[in-house]
């Protein structure tokens, strides 16, 4: 399907509902916004201004669905949205976007900026107005199954190796287990200590579970592009899966969008309620800890901070679990500044981590996190997100800290009192 | 026309005409708003919180933690501004007798010196934001006209109002009779530019109370 400013033009007159209406009318162009964004606040450039991303969508609402606007347009007095309108936007819509979800935490009036930003991707997609990088990852997502490229041959090669090092059988296409547990191609690429780790928490916590050849892949690019029907389909794989399996909850992994595409987006993107439950992995993690199932010995010495993916945090409501668990074994816990619900983005969300062309930007952005972390002054860094891991490694070795990342299922897993 | 006269249409035609368009627009901008359609969620929320959108209404006018710091002058003259235009509308005796005598509603007054220390505050409190706008690059971007517009309308009932009740520059009956064209003038406009605001408010705090608390984390 090729990609016109028409078919665009018509997105973004579809996806304006309601709230988008009330936002763009509230809206008192203060600017507020631009000071909970950590690209404005890095670069100091007005242009990153959260409502501004917004404003080739804010004229089609005018010009479509208010009265003065029609007039209007009628009069010709109407500036319409050009493609080379959108060519200058994409950047500030895909690039200086990783929907991170502050500004809408902050905006006077309540306008959820990151509800429009990611509303405004469908026409931006829908008219060829997406990063390359993008639209290849969600080529790959849709025609291999992983935005990476990654095929089941290489998720059977890790459980092999986890198998072997653990010696714990990694269960596959078990019908009616109690969970389905996915993956990030990230995890499968970079991060195999998280299967791993898993396999070893729910031995021990006697958890039933599969993994599923045909969804094992978390990640929908789909959502990240904004390409619904697209990102339909990716998540329709897990739950045809889910079904097949007839699980009663499914598993998102450390992977913050992961958990949005399937917990927040998923249902409304297939059109009914799942039958089954979806639960990010600190939740479940946090319910065993409860339950008494995870037993830990000895806590890590290590002065260490958590970073809270906005995903799961923020746009998730996962705050305190990470917390509990991080109690559980942390000797020297310390918060960042703006911790939970206000922390700030590692800066490569919302696909920015996927799009080469805002590396440098990215990394201009990452300063923030540099302030948090070193305010907090400890080496060792734990999120709950592989996507934010790669970035802040990135970031870190960009500004040579040496500080490491962790993720933290795997980091309760060191301290599992295990074949007792 | 003598000045009686000016007041006399101030206070009659003018006003109803006023009233009416002011309403009309009001009721047609809701409509843009709500005719427009809105998807039910169909995620299971995290926490049955019925009340968040409500909430959110009323603790949105509360900064987050460390913003008032970022936009000091933008929070502190905001906040001055709307309180003292609220105390000046709704709690002058005159304009009191004025909505007694539409509605037949009455409540008490505050005194009249502490309405005009409110009016002064609140004009300082626009000047100041005008000039934050003029320097401040995000809200130069963000501004059009239409913001400068919105500015002047607000600003006028104001200056009229003071200069009224301390009978400076115009005779009297001449300054009340502009005191109410301004008011009207602000009404016509309010619904057509981000004056709307001041009802759009409720609804867009309460969508984004209602997305949040959906998911289990209070905004
Ligand atoms: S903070 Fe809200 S009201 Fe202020 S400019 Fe941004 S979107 Fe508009
Ligand atoms: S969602 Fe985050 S990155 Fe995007 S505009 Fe808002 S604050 Fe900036």
């Amino acid at each position: 399907m090729s990609a016109t400013l028409e078919k665009g033009l018509n997105a973004f007159k579809e996806v304006i509902d309601t709230p988008i209406a009330s936002y763009f009318s509230s809206c008192v162009h203060c600017g507020l916004c631009a000071e909970a964004c950590l690209f404005y606040n890095e670069t100091g450039d007005a242009k990153y201004t959260p409502i501004h991303k917004l404003e080739p969508l804010r004229r089609v609402w005018k010009q479509e669905y208010t009265l003065l606007g029609r007039l209007g347009k009628l009069l010709g007095l109407a500036k319409p949205v050009t493609d080379a309108e959108l060519t200058e936007w994409e950047p500030l819509v895909y690039d200086s976007c990783t929907m991170c979800g502050r500004c809408s935490m902050v905006c006077p009036v309540g306008n959820d900026i990151t509800y429009m930003i990611r509303k405004m991707r469908e026409g931006m997609s829908a008219s060829g107005h997406a990063p390359e990088d993008m639209k290849g990852a969600t080529k790959r997502a849709v025609e291999i199954g992983s935005p990476m490229g990654i095929k089941w041959p290489a998720v059977q090669a890790q459980i092999k190796h986890v198998q072997a090092e653990t010696g714990i059988e990694v269960p596959v296409d078990v019908q009616g287990a109690d969970y389905l547990v996915l993956m990030s191609s990230m995890e499968i690429i970079n991060f195999p200590e998280y299967l791993s780790a898993i396999s070893r928490i729910f031995k021990q916590a006697g958890v039933s579970w599969t993994l599923a050849p045909d969804a094992f892949e978390a990640t929908n690019s789909g959502i990240q592009i904004g390409a619904s029907d697209l990102a339909r389909e990716i998540v329709s794989r897990i739950v045809v899966a889910a079904e097949r399996l007839k699980v009663k909850c499914v598993i998102s992994p450390e992977c913050g969008h992961a958990f949005t595409a399937i917990r927040w987006e998923g249902p409304n993107l297939m059109g009914k309620p799942f039958g089954f439950e979806v639960k990010h992995i600190l939740e479940v993690l946090d319910e065993l800890r409860l339950a008494g199932k995870i037993k830990t010995r000895g806590k890590d010495k290590r002065p260490l901070t958590y970073h809270d993916p906005c995903q799961i945090t923020r746009r998730g409501g996962v705050v305190e679990q990470p917390r509990h668990l991080l109690g559980e074994i942390a000797e020297d816990f310390r918060e960042m500044p703006d911790a939970g619900v206000m922390n700030w983005c590692c800066g490569g969300g919302g696909g920015v981590s996927a799009n080469s062309r805002a590396e440098p930007l990215r990394l201009e952005a990452f300063k923030v996190k540099k302030r948090q972390i070193e305010s907090t002054g400890v080496h060792t860094l734990i999120t709950a997100c592989a996507n934010c891991r790669i970035v802040m490694e990135e970031g870190l070795e960009h500004y040579h800290m040496k500080v490491e990342v962790l993720g933290l299922t795997e980091l309760l897993a060191e301290y599992l009192v295990e074949g007792e | 026309m003598n000045h009686l006269d000016l007041l006399t249409f101030a206070r009659g035609s003018a006003l109803n005409w006023a009233l009416i368009i002011f309403v009309a627009g009001v009721v047609l901008r809701l409509f843009e708003i709500f005719g427009l359609s809105r998807k039910t969620d169909l995620a299971k929320p995290r926490i049955d919180s019925p009340g968040s959108g409500w909430r959110t209404m009323l603790t949105r006018s509360i900064p987050p933690q460390g913003m008032v710091k970022r936009d000091p002058v933008t929070y502190i003259a905001g906040y001055v501004f709307h309180l003292g235009l609220f105390l000046a509308i709704f709690f002058f005796a005159p304009h009191i007798e004025f909505f007694r005598s539409i509605t037949g509603l009455s409540w008490p007054a505050l005194p009249s010196a502490l309405v005009d220390a409110s009016v002064v505050a609140a004009i300082v409190a626009l000047a100041v934001l005008l000039a934050h706008r003029l320097n401040n690059p995000v809200k130069r971007l963000l501004s059009t006209f239409s913001d400068y517009l919105a500015w002047t309308v607000t600003l006028l009932p104001l200056l009229t109002g003071y200069m009224a009740y301390h009978h400076l520059m115009l005779e009297y009956t001449l300054m009340l009779a502009l005191h109410l064209f301004s008011v009207e003038l602000l009404l016509v406009l309010l619904p057509f530019t981000k004056l709307f605001h001041t009802f759009s408010v409720f609804v867009s705090r309460w969508y984004n109370g209602d997305f949040f608390g959906r998911k289990g984390v209070a905004s």
